[in-house]
């Protein structure tokens, strides 16, 4: 009894660190969003939140959209790689992972100039004829943003649960009378729901609560929650409650999402673990 | 349908390279113009290595990201030792509040703590800075580094403590001589990945530095606001250059290593 | 008897990481009903002649004929064949219903009838009231008998298991067998087995085929197998034996070490060299005046039903079974039967 008292001790100094720097946060986040500026407790400021709820749709509608274009595009991908040899999967996945460690707003910076009215893609299509298409500062633009930032969040998690299927078990698919079409639906899918959740998780959540994407990629005139949460607290609207209403609502979202998300997945396999 | 796969894969990497490559290509460019190449310099290069602002912040971007990244292996790591030997009920919540900052929205995280800094920057005498940066940086990397430590106690046999203190170890012989080597490999890969992050972090660092410390991802967020500025283009082609070489060289060592311990097994 | 499988001149090339999956020219008749084992060390090509029957992989050339019709290019899942996978590929995401239930469901079989017959497989292998189980949930002995079930619930004609008893223990390995033995049997298919070990194949089999590098070197029935192992390679593989070099004086005579033995085998020729092999258990112990041979015991080893020795003499170490135990360091005289000895042709070495 004592042994183990002494050996969780040595954690104490984080168990502090966790205490002051996680949790006071959170909880300040959530003492701001029930009071005013002098204190008093408020609701005015989370029930001020549905005034937003235009700029809430918006986000979850456009990060649902890149979620389910990153599945699309990372799932076959994924299973290719996993169909490669032990030594080409190794470099291959380091080639798909690689732009991942560019900082993301230099990667995003790089699509302002290939979107742009006078930008690259409109040059190229204006030699064939065709065009300007106003691309930059469109919802498409924002979206592309959010796939191209986070594919890789989607091929990785894809990628590891296909490893681990053994090669006998689709075998024993297909001797048990199932063709490709069977073979995918069958087994392959439903053995790769952790990763189809945890994927969709890693996507959907950066996507979701960014600001740089939408400013940079969607102009002025697509606001996401992230924006509205970053104007509260260092833009010309200083209103810390609101911003803290304002992140509460998108926590309990998130939970949300990821409770549904956790339906889907075996009692042992949790998001994200 | 091997012909099909090889063009998919080939599509992917286009879409993931081309706007890398398109910067790349640009930051060689005599004009701004962002679509017409008209001659070839070094110009944007030169105009970087002599822009204070940038040096400077990438300064700071790699001094905090040290100081963060060792005090959290440090302190994730002494941490995942006591919670490997915690009860069920007080592991699971004190898991539970780590897991937080790598769940939550990184804004919320950055929020939060911008709250907390600005309550005691009203009562303390607390500015905005690099005190704040290096907390927020260790706050998002000390979890890492504990999920990253916990699975290899779990994967450690149970009686090797005991056996090196059997054999004569006290303690703290027995902790540095037996049980660290065995967790180093989380060690080090906690400690790398916090490194990264630290370098890489945009978000969490811009609610809460200052305006006497900003890290090198903050600088380039105030670049990309302004006018259209090639510089940005050099310091992409930089960063791509020193990424893909750390790659190659960590690739490099790590097959190495792997065919030699195939070799050895099959011996 | 009819054959429903036929293997014509099989050849499969890889150039994959380990080389080691290649056939040369296979021929083999498989008779219907029967319980067939291909036998032989790791690497010997016994579970590729498995797949090539299944249709997981293609030979380079020749054919596959199932009752005399080519079946070389038809998938594996149009085939009446089902495996039994050697760590038993069950699919983790289904319980045991649904994985036995699995084969008929990708057939679009009538739910009714799947009940019916899933339970009628449940109760073959003995696993009634595990239906709703997490197949990760179960014993290795009866996750094996889930992979049995999922294949036969299909009806196939053939059922192929690779090395479906490796990762058993000894006792578990032991019930299955008999368990194996009963459930062909009871419905009357073919079984082609693999393994390497020699016991389970004599005990099982019907017919055992030896296999090594490649090639088949010998089919016959266990006891066929056994007593009249076809060269020095089987006999070693097929029991322990004592394998000397010789050379045939003429029929019915042959020289070992110098010394001349009388023997039943004929037909070899004169002067031509042979292996020689006597099984440990045909060499009797007498006193040194009475024997053929003489020696000093190296070792005694009990091993329950008899004691093993090792006799060192006539520029040979002996390994013998019998019940009686002599003592380390005495000398002994062994004698054999004409008969006892088995005489077969050199192998080729590669």
């Amino acid at each position: 009894m004592k042994k183990r008292f002494s050996s969780v001790l040595i954690s104490a100094p984080y168990l502090v660190w966790m205490v002051v720097f996680i949790l006071v946060p959170l909880i300040m986040v959530g003492y701001f969003a029930f009071t005013d500026p002098e204190g008093n407790f408020t609701l005015d400021y989370v029930a001020d939140v549905a005034r937003y709820s235009n700029i809430f749709i918006r986000s979850v509608w456009l990060a649902a959209i890149a979620t389910v274009v990153c599945l699309v595009i990372a799932y076959p991908l994924a299973f290719i790689l996993t169909r490669m040899s032990k030594n080409r999967q190794s470099t291959m996945l380091m080639i798909v992972m690689l732009p991942m460690w560019m900082n993301f707003l230099l990667r995003t910076y790089a699509w302002m100039a290939l979107l742009g009215n006078n930008g690259i893609i409109n040059s190229l299509l204006g030699l064939i004829g065709i065009g300007p298409f106003k691309m930059l500062n469109t919802q498409g633009a924002v979206v592309l943003g959010m796939v191209y930032n986070y594919l890789p969040f989607m091929i990785l998690p894809l990628y590891s649960v296909m490893t681990k299927i053994d090669k006998s078990v689709l075998e024993a698919a297909s001797d048990l009378g199932c063709n490709s079409a069977n073979t995918l639906f069958r087994v392959i899918i439903p053995l790769t729901v952790p990763g189809i959740t945890s994927g969709t998780t890693m996507v959907f959540v950066p996507a979701i609560s960014t600001f740089i994407i939408s400013r940079m990629l969607g102009g002025g005139g697509n606001l996401l929650i992230g924006d509205l949460i970053e104007m509260q607290f260092l833009g010309n609207s200083y209103n810390p409650n609101l911003g803290a209403s304002i992140s509460l609502v998108l926590m309990v979202i998130i939970l949300l999402i990821m409770t549904i998300m956790n339906q889907f997945n075996d009692d042992d396999d949790k998001v994200l673990m | 349908m091997k012909k099909l796969a090889k063009v998919y894969v080939a599509l992917v990497l286009m879409f993931l390279y081309v706007p890398i490559f398109v910067m790349i290509v640009f930051s060689f460019n005599t004009t701004k113009s962002r679509t017409v190449m008209s001659g070839f310099t070094f110009e944007w290069y030169e105009k970087l290595f002599r822009n204070e602002l940038i040096l400077s912040s990438l300064r700071n971007t790699i001094i905090i990201a040290v100081i963060a990244s060792i005090t959290a292996t440090i302190l994730g790591t002494a941490a995942a030792i006591g919670i490997s030997r915690m009860r069920k009920f007080p592991k699971m919540v004190v898991m539970n509040i780590t897991n937080m900052p790598i769940i939550n929205p990184e804004i919320v995280t950055g929020v939060s703590l911008m709250l907390l800094f600005v309550f005691f920057a009203a009562r303390m005498n607390l500015e905005f800075g690099f005190v704040t940066l290096v907390i927020a940086h260790i706050t998002f990397d000390v979890p890492y580094v504990i999920l990253n430590v916990l699975p290899k106690f779990k994967q450690m046999d149970p009686n090797l403590y005991e056996a090196a203190q059997d054999l004569g170890c006290n303690p703290l012989q027995a902790f540095f001589k037996v049980v660290l080597p065995e967790i180093m490999p989380g060690v080090i890969s906690g400690f790398l990945m916090s490194f990264t992050f630290s370098l890489d972090d945009f978000i969490i660092s811009y609610f809460t530095s200052g305006s006497t410390s900003q890290t090198l991802p903050i600088t380039i967020y105030s670049m990309t606001r302004r006018k259209v500025s090639p510089e940005i283009n050099a310091l992409s082609t930089i960063i791509f250059v020193i990424v893909v070489t750390v790659l190659i060289v960590k690739n490099i060592i790590e097959n190495r290593s792997f065919s030699k311990g195939t070799r050895e097994d099959k011996a | 008897m009819k054959n429903i499988i036929s293997l014509r001149d099989i050849v499969v090339e890889f150039d994959d990481e380990d080389g080691a999956r290649i056939l040369k020219e296979i021929n083999l008749d498989i008779g219907d009903k029967e319980f067939v084992t291909l036998l032989g060390p790791s690497g010997c090509g016994k579970t590729t002649t498995l797949r090539v029957i299944g249709g997981f992989i293609t030979p380079n050339s020749g054919k596959v004929l199932f009752e005399g019709k080519e079946i070389n290019d038809l998938p594996p899942h149009k085939r009446n064949v089902n495996t039994v996978f050697q760590r038993y590929a069950l699919f983790p995401h289904l319980n045991v219903y649904d994985n036995i239930a699995f084969g008929l469901r990708v057939q679009k079989v009538p739910e009714k009838e799947i009940t019916k017959r899933v339970g009628e497989m449940l109760e073959l292998v003995n696993l009634m009231g595990y239906e709703k189980r997490s197949v990760q949930r179960l014993s290795g002995g009866q996750q094996q008998r889930v992979a049995i079930a999922r294949a036969l619930v299909n009806h196939p004609k053939i059922l192929l298991l690779d090395e479906p008893l490796g990762a058993l223990d000894l006792k578990l390995r032991k019930e299955m067998q008999i368990e194996l033995k009963r459930i062909q049997q009871s419905l009357e298919i073919t079984f082609i087995y693999v393994t390497h070990d020699q016991e389970e194949a004599l005990t099982m089999s019907d017919t055992v085929v030896v296999m090594k590098d490649g090639y088949i070197q010998q089919v016959g029935s266990p006891v066929d197998i056994y007593n009249e192992p076809i060269n020095a390679f089987v006999a070693d593989f097929i029991g322990e034996s004592n394998i000397l070099g010789g050379k045939m004086i003429k029929d019915k005579l042959v020289e070992i070490r110098g010394k001349e033995f009388v023997c039943v085998d004929s037909g070899f020729g004169e002067n031509a060299p042979v292996d020689v092999v006597i099984r440990p258990e045909d060499i009797k112990i007498t006193t040194p005046e009475n024997a053929q041979i003489t020696g000093i015991v190296e070792s005694v080893t009990f091993k329950g039903v008899h004691y093993e020795m090792i006799v060192e003499g006539f520029d040979f170490k002996w390994m013998i079974h019998s019940t009686k135990a002599a003592n380390v360091g005495e000398l002994i005289g062994l004698t054999f039967d004409p008969d006892d000895i088995h005489i077969m042709n050199k192998m080729d070495e590669e």
